[in-house]
């Protein structure tokens, strides 16, 4: 029914009087004279409806340069498949060295034993990687299929309704309806919805994981447009929470929107029975997509130095063929074949010429030097590597139903030597499940102690039910006590603020019609299963969805944006103040009477990271008066306050006392009496800056600022952030590890120094630095402080080291305990000075020392900074954990970036290395899995390194007793077979299922880890001495046949073969010493290699 | 990528997955390492003492004949313009030279393994494809066509260069000589005779009009199919000389069997008394200060007389045994200290 209307309703606006060429050609004189009256900067993208234009052949659409919906995500196409793969491979330089040797097999003057034998690893090595290519590639295809050919409605001109169609069939300029739960096929301009106040709900966990609802509105007076529309918007970007644009009507007039009028392609409409608009950007171009970046690509540490191990076996290749080619130069006196040597066809050729040819016979005939299945094997090792990580059931979170998940591919034993750690406090070390804990209102402080009583002891199945606050006794009175008497004053103010100045949407049942939210007595189980999901974020709706308890009939559903939000909503229900409804215009009140007040909302002034508070701007329903209620973070409304009394005074005194306690502080205000017309004029502003293009943001920052002064502070809250659990642990443990953890946070120092002394970051006997903005004025101050410490601190790292001599015997078991342990507390602007030019040197100096450092109210970009700087200056393996929007910049500088899907989104995740679930699994993650991953890894290089010059030498050797002329003592097959057939899967067993040590010991040892940190696994000394090594046995494996059969009438193959299985038998024994522990598996392959190879050995020994 | 339906994330609780697998994890303590090493240890020097006898039991005698100091006897022959110049050689033996005796030329400094010279055939020639006898291969070059232009069969370096001194044997017996019969049957690999070499077929019943149209190899006396008339099995490419010497050395110092020594009075060995060698002294070696010997050798289960394997063992055993009781010592010193902390 309601669609049958929806469709009558669009079919009055959208179908146009005129038809065909008429109205064609009204529409390009319109857009002629658009494209004359824009005066913006930007490049803009002007869409206009197709339907006037849909007899049109296609080159004549207005909208043909405008990309279609239909999205193709794999690379390749079936006929340039091959090419373009063979091309992608090449960017690979040991690719192009190996193809560069087959070629170099070809050139005649090289005299090469077998070319087209040469041909063959590199060609199994390329297939290898084109068929896992082609796979993936065929995957993403049929994805792509089956989303092209998802059905979707586009309206139709002739059958003048909404005809099923397939997503790829939806152009730019279409006119799209979505129904509820269904997912939006395009980018979308909302021009009409169900709802009567015009709002439709979006999901977007298809896009950032985030399950609250998103309200979006329709661009307003859409209704009285009878003609074709044009739309001038932005050219598409990947912002996501930002679009700006008009729609111009016929007569000129133009409309704003932004972005809260964009249905964002990939997410579901949900709580609205049909919505639809106009599709202004389709397929690649729609802002999810260009959000899709795809897995990221990092070079872990073990790779770089590995690539320039690889030169060092090219530098040690390009002495041996020259020592080779000298042989030559110097010659054999060997009168009998010299003719055959030295003549080519005839002609004779000059024996430094012979020599320059015998360099490049030499380097193909020990090509095996360089491991052409070293790249292939520790890409298949890592993948498996992943596929264990991911499989971990300790890292398995019951609650979310979520796995670690491994987004970058290749960094995994980068997890095996981290040295610092930078962590995001909020929802990281803590829960980010806010509880209410105490108040502040008017100078008075209500403790809360019931609250507080019952958060102690909750068992952990009951924390969701946190945000039930148990009312303070004191203050419920003082409440009554007003509710009776005047009707307000300013504890209502209070609790009304709490109320309604938030963007908390409501959801009660009897407004939810469909199955996604009628399951609110149903358990959390059903709920997640309901909500599809694509990151593993299910049951956090149901979490914050927190129900209501039962007061009346009614329940009452918050979705809340964040977790302080809903503590502070639930705060106001529990004294009786619950908002009820909340439309784009209205939002209603229940006050402790049951009377209803219906507030008239004339603006809202969305909160922003610089302003750093959120404003509503309302109506009072029985003084008519415009109030507006502010609330924001302590600073931020204390600057702004009108007059001042007692009251800020007393409050700032409590905020401190929270901030002590770890509580996040929140202060409201208020100020009432906004004159009319003085609101109108400022409206007016407003909406002008709302639809400019051109510094949109600034103008709008501007109107929010002029607004927002002369406040009267009404109150503080204090909520409390819990500790995740058993996060001291995790610190003590990585901690002991060796690795150093800072924290970088954007809260006040106070609260920052309470959750650090409570997760063991900081000890009370700690020496403790703390520098702060107010003590540090300026620069020099800064510098001299800076000095002043470092000083003191040489002379105290002096002092315990005599101590330690001192002690003596026992100092073994106190060592550890003697560094001084520091922690310095620094906030935002005085990093910003420490980290100017000047500064830097001495900054990080006194970083070195300290065992702890607390960075507070830290920008993001700060954030990033400081890893960048610990990264460069210290050249230390960094990681950095944090779980909100503001922790991505971090999370991208480090070296590995770990995101915790938390309770604040998942822009963390989605731009990590490997997301985690709690703060406890990092320990499981790095010292268990990070130590294996490193350990195997680097043992498996340092094997392939060993083995491929083990086994080349004995060909090295043997060049001394044929005149240096490039004879091999075994078969050709045998050689370009060693590293592909003969030696390649027991070191890939050997990586990935070796256990140096098992989970259990590396848990409660700690310090082993510190072996992956300091790099011992794999070092430029553990790779010579494998190359010494292996030089070591080839020369036994070489001189032991050599002198039992010299002078004797063996032939060439019955020489080389057996010592060529000897040295296999050698290099397999090697693996079996270093393997720590003997899996079947492993051994089954190890077996099998040697059965084979010595049975091929005596085959061809015939 | 999509959870479906009720499908948990929850990852599969296997012994594989959670990489729990059984494995045995071999701890090195000295209970195993130090009985180990005295284990490895006797068993080398067990092996190593068998074969040191068993190599002592071996005769071998060796006669360098290349003829470079003035008194040897084949100085003369090692003059360039001297033509079919031929030497005699005299040993004697003081005791049985125990039979079957091997006799060997050896050649030092001749890298038959030289990379050119060993590609330097035609393998489609060598297996009687007359087709390849008219257009020898390119890797034979230089040694593809003589200087008329005309194919040279058996093309190429190595057959070019075969070894063409020959030998007689004599027993002096009261000044008379008595000729030892030498037997050069199966000298040869058993694969080389039977499978890897062919002779082409004849052409109107003549072996020889095979190899119509193409000439001997530049520095041969004779043809292919003239190197042993007297018995056709024993011709052309399957002449086991041919064969020996185209199985090439590894080693620039080797040896090829010659002839063995089975038959008559020989069966049993070479008695004690005088010999003469006389040697048909044709093969050119002093050009690349090469040296030409004859060996005569008889053999064990271990194959040649080598005393270095033998040698070898015993070091080796020997070392894993000291190591043994080094181990052993440490271990007894400060086994005790660690008892003590547990």
């Amino acid at each position: 029914c309601s669609a049958l209307t929806a469709y009558l309703h669009l079919r009055q606006v959208f179908v146009p009087t005129e038809s065909g060429q008429g109205s064609l050609t009204g529409v390009d004189s319109t857009l002629f004279s658009l494209s004359l009256s824009l005066s913006l900067s930007l490049p803009v993208r002007t869409v206009v409806s197709n339907l006037p234009f849909e007899d049109l052949k296609k080159r004549e659409q207005p909208n043909r340069r405008y990309e279609g919906n239909a999205i193709k995500t794999n690379k390749y196409r079936l006929w340039s498949f091959i090419p373009m793969n063979l091309f992608e491979q090449f960017h690979r330089m040991a690719n192009i060295y190996f193809v560069g040797l087959a070629i170099l097999n070809f050139v005649p003057v090289v005299n090469a034993f077998q070319p087209e034998v040469a041909l063959i690893p590199i060609c199994v090595i390329l297939a290898l990687t084109t068929v896992k290519d082609g796979w993936e590639d065929f995957r993403r295809y049929q994805t792509d299929q089956q989303l092209n050919n998802t059905p979707c409605f586009i309206f139709n001109r002739k059958q003048m309704c909404f005809m099923e169609r397939r997503w790829k069939d939806v152009r730019v300029g279409d006119f799209v309806r979505v129904l509820s739960n269904e997912i939006i096929p395009a980018d979308i301009l909302l021009l009409h919805t169900s709802d009567p106040d015009g709002v439709c709900h979006m999901e977007t966990a298809n896009l950032d994981g985030e399950t609250s609802l998103k309200q979006r509105k329709v661009v307003p007076g859409f209704s009285t447009l009878v003609r074709a529309l044009s739309v001038v918007c932005e050219n598409p970007n990947n912002n996501l929470n930002l679009f700006k644009g008009y729609v111009e009507r016929p007569d000129k007039r133009r409309t704003g929107f932004g972005i809260d009028s964009l249905l964002l392609r990939g997410c579901t409409v949900r709580n609205t029975d049909d919505a639809a608009g106009i599709v202004v950007y389709a397929g690649h171009e729609t802002k999810s997509m260009l959000n899709n970046s795809g897995p990221r690509y990092k070079r872990s540490k073990i790779e770089r130095k590995m690539n320039t191990d690889v030169l060092f076996c090219v530098v040690l290749l390009f002495f041996m063929c020259l020592i080779g080619a000298l042989g030559t130069v110097q010659g054999t006196s060997l009168s009998i074949i010299q003719d055959a040597l030295h003549a080519d066809n005839g002609n004779y050729i000059p024996s430094v010429l012979a020599g320059f040819y015998m360099f490049f016979t030499m380097i193909i005939l020990l090509q095996v030097m360089i491991p052409v299945s070293l790249y292939v094997s520790i890409e298949l090792v890592k993948m498996v590597q992943i596929f264990f990580i991911t499989q971990d059931v300790e890292l398995y979170d019951e609650e979310l139903d979520s796995r670690v998940q491994c987004r970058a591919l290749n960094i995994t034993e980068d997890l095996g030597q981290i040295q610092y750690i930078f962590s995001d406090k909020t929802g990281t070390l803590t829960e980010n499940k806010m509880v209410f804990r105490r108040c502040s209102i008017m100078g008075t402080e209500y403790c809360h102690e019931e609250n507080g009583a019952v958060g102690e002891f909750v068992s952990p199945y009951f924390l969701k039910q946190e945000t039930v606050v148990v009312p303070d006794r004191k203050l419920m009175l003082e409440v009554d006590r007003q509710m009776a008497s005047i009707q307000t004053g300013p504890y209502l103010d209070f609790f009304l603020a709490l109320a309604i100045c938030n963007t908390v949407l409501v959801s009660s049942v009897k407004t939810l019609a469909d199955p996604f939210s009628t399951d609110e007595d149903e358990s959390d189980g059903f709920h997640s299963s309901n909500v599809s999901d694509a990151t593993g974020q299910k049951g956090i709706s149901s979490e914050r969805k927190v129900k209501s308890s039962p007061s009346g009939s009614e329940e009452v559903c918050y979705e809340a944006h964040s977790p302080d939000e809903a503590a502070l909503i639930h705060a106001a229900k529990a004294y009786g103040f619950s908002m009820v409804e909340r439309t784009p215009h209205y939002v209603t009140v229940k006050l402790p009477n049951e009377a209803l007040l219906k507030f008239e909302v004339l603006d809202i002034l969305t909160f922003d990271s610089t302003r750093r508070r959120m404003s509503i701007i309302v109506r009072h329903p029985h003084t008519k008066e415009i109030t507006m209620y502010t609330k924001g973070a302590d600073s931020a409304v204390m600057e702004r306050l009108g007059n001042v009394f007692s009251v800020p005074v007393k409050t700032q005194k409590d905020l401190d006392m929270y901030a002590r306690n770890g509580l996040r502080t929140l202060c409201f205000a208020k100020k009432v009496e906004v004159l009319e017309q003085e609101f109108r004029a400022w409206s007016a502003v407003r909406q002008e800056a709302l639809s400019a293009m051109d510094e949109k943001e600034e103008r709008l920052m501007e109107t929010a600022n002029f607004i927002e002064s002369n406040f009267n502070l009404l109150g503080a809250t204090g909520i409390e952030d819990r500790l995740q659990e058993s996060v001291p642990e995790t610190i003590l443990a990585l901690r002991r590890a060796g690795m150093q953890l800072w924290v970088l946070t954007g809260d006040k120092p106070e609260t920052a120094i309470n959750i650090a002394y409570s997760c063991k970051l900081l000890e009370h006997e700690d020496l403790f630095l703390y520098t702060n903005a107010v003590s540090v004025i300026c620069q020099s101050v800064c510098k001299m402080r800076l000095e002043d410490t470092l000083g003191e601190l040489r002379r105290s790292t002096l002092a315990p080291g005599a101590d330690h001599q001192f002690r003596g015997y026992n100092s073994a078991f106190t060592g550890p305990l003697m560094e001084p342990s520091i922690g310095l507390v620094i906030d935002g602007p005085t990093l910003s000075m420490a980290m100017s030019d000047e500064l830097v040197e001495q900054f990080v100096e006194l970083c070195k020392h300290c065992r702890a450092v607390l960075c507070c109210r830290v920008t993001p970009l700060q954030k990033s900074a400081v890893v960048k700087l610990i990264r460069q200056k210290l050249r230390v393996m960094t990681l950095a954990v944090g779980d909100g929007a503001n922790d991505v910049n971090m999370i991208q500088a480090a070296d590995v970036g770990i995101g915790v899907s938390g309770q604040e989104g998942m822009q963390a995740v989605m731009a990590s290395d490997f997301a985690i679930t709690r703060f406890k699994h990092l320990q499981r993650l790095l010292l268990v899995h990070g130590h294996w991953c490193y350990s195997r890894l680097a043992n498996m290089v340092i094997y392939f390194f060993y083995k491929n010059v083990a086994y080349v030498n004995l060909l090295f050797w043997y060049q001394f007793f044929c005149g240096f002329s490039a004879t091999a003592m075994i078969d050709y097959w045998l050689m370009i077979f060693f590293n592909l057939f003969f030696t390649s899967a027991p070191p890939i067993m050997f990586g990935i299922m070796d256990k140096e040590v098992s989970d259990s010991t590396l848990l409660s040892l700690p310090e082993l880890y510190k072996r992956g940190q300091h790099s011992e696994g794999y070092r430029r000394s553990t790779f010579w001495i494998a190359i010494l090594d292996a030089f070591y046995q080839s020369l036994v494996c070489f001189f032991i046949p050599y002198w039992t059969y010299n002078g004797s009438d063996i032939g060439i193959f019955a020489f080389g073969t057996p010592m060529n299985t000897v040295s296999l038998f050698t290099i397999i024994l090697h693996l079996a010493i270093e393997i720590k522990s003997w899996v079947s598996l492993l051994s089954a392959s190890s077996l099998h290699k040697t059965m084979t190879k010595t049975s091929l050995s005596l085959l061809i020994n015939i | 990528m999509k959870n479906e339906g009720e499908a948990t994330e929850r990852p599969d609780n296997t012994a594989f997955t959670q990489q729990w697998l059984p494995a045995w994890q071999p701890i090195l303590s000295a209970g195993i390492v130090i009985p180990g090493f005295l284990i490895i240890g006797l068993a080398f020097i067990g092996i190593g003492i068998g074969l040191f006898l068993t190599s002592q039991t071996i005769q071998v005698l060796e006669m360098d004949y290349t003829g470079i100091e003035k008194d040897s006897p084949c100085f003369r022959c090692t003059i360039q313009s001297v033509q079919n110049c031929t030497c005699e050689v005299t040993f004697s033996l003081s005791a049985l030279f125990t039979g079957p005796v091997f006799f060997y030329y050896g050649l030092s400094n001749y890298f038959q393994n030289f990379r050119k010279y060993g590609v330097s055939k035609d393998y489609y020639q060598l297996t009687g494809d007359t087709q390849y006898f008219k257009s020898p291969r390119d890797v034979c070059s230089p040694y593809s066509y003589d200087s008329k232009n005309n194919p040279i069969v058996p093309c190429g370096a190595i057959a070019n260069s075969m070894f063409n001194d020959t030998f007689e044997l004599y027993q002096i017996i009261n000044g008379t000589k008595k000729k030892v019969p030498l037997d050069g049957k199966g000298i040869s690999w058993w694969t080389d005779y039977n499978i890897k070499y062919r002779n082409p077929l004849s052409v109107n019943g003549s072996f020889a009009s095979a190899f119509d149209g193409t000439v001997k190899p530049i520095n041969w006396p004779k043809a292919a199919y003239e190197l042993d008339l007297t018995d056709p099995n024993n011709n052309g490419f399957l002449n086991q000389d041919f064969l020996v010497w185209m199985r090439r050395a590894a080693l620039p110092q080797f040896r090829k069997l010659y002839r063995r020594i089975t038959e008559g009075d020989y069966a049993m060995g070479l008695p004690a008394g005088n010999y003469s060698l006389t040697v048909h002294y044709n093969y050119p070696v002093l050009s690349f200060d090469g040296r030409k010997k004859l060996v005569f050798s008889n053999v064990s289960w271990m194959g040649g007389k080598n005393d270095f394997l033998g040698i070898a063992y015993l070091v080796v055993g020997s070392l894993c045994m000291v190591m043994a009781v080094v181990m052993l010592i440490v271990y007894a010193k400060f086994k005790f200290s660690e008892e003590d902390d547990a």
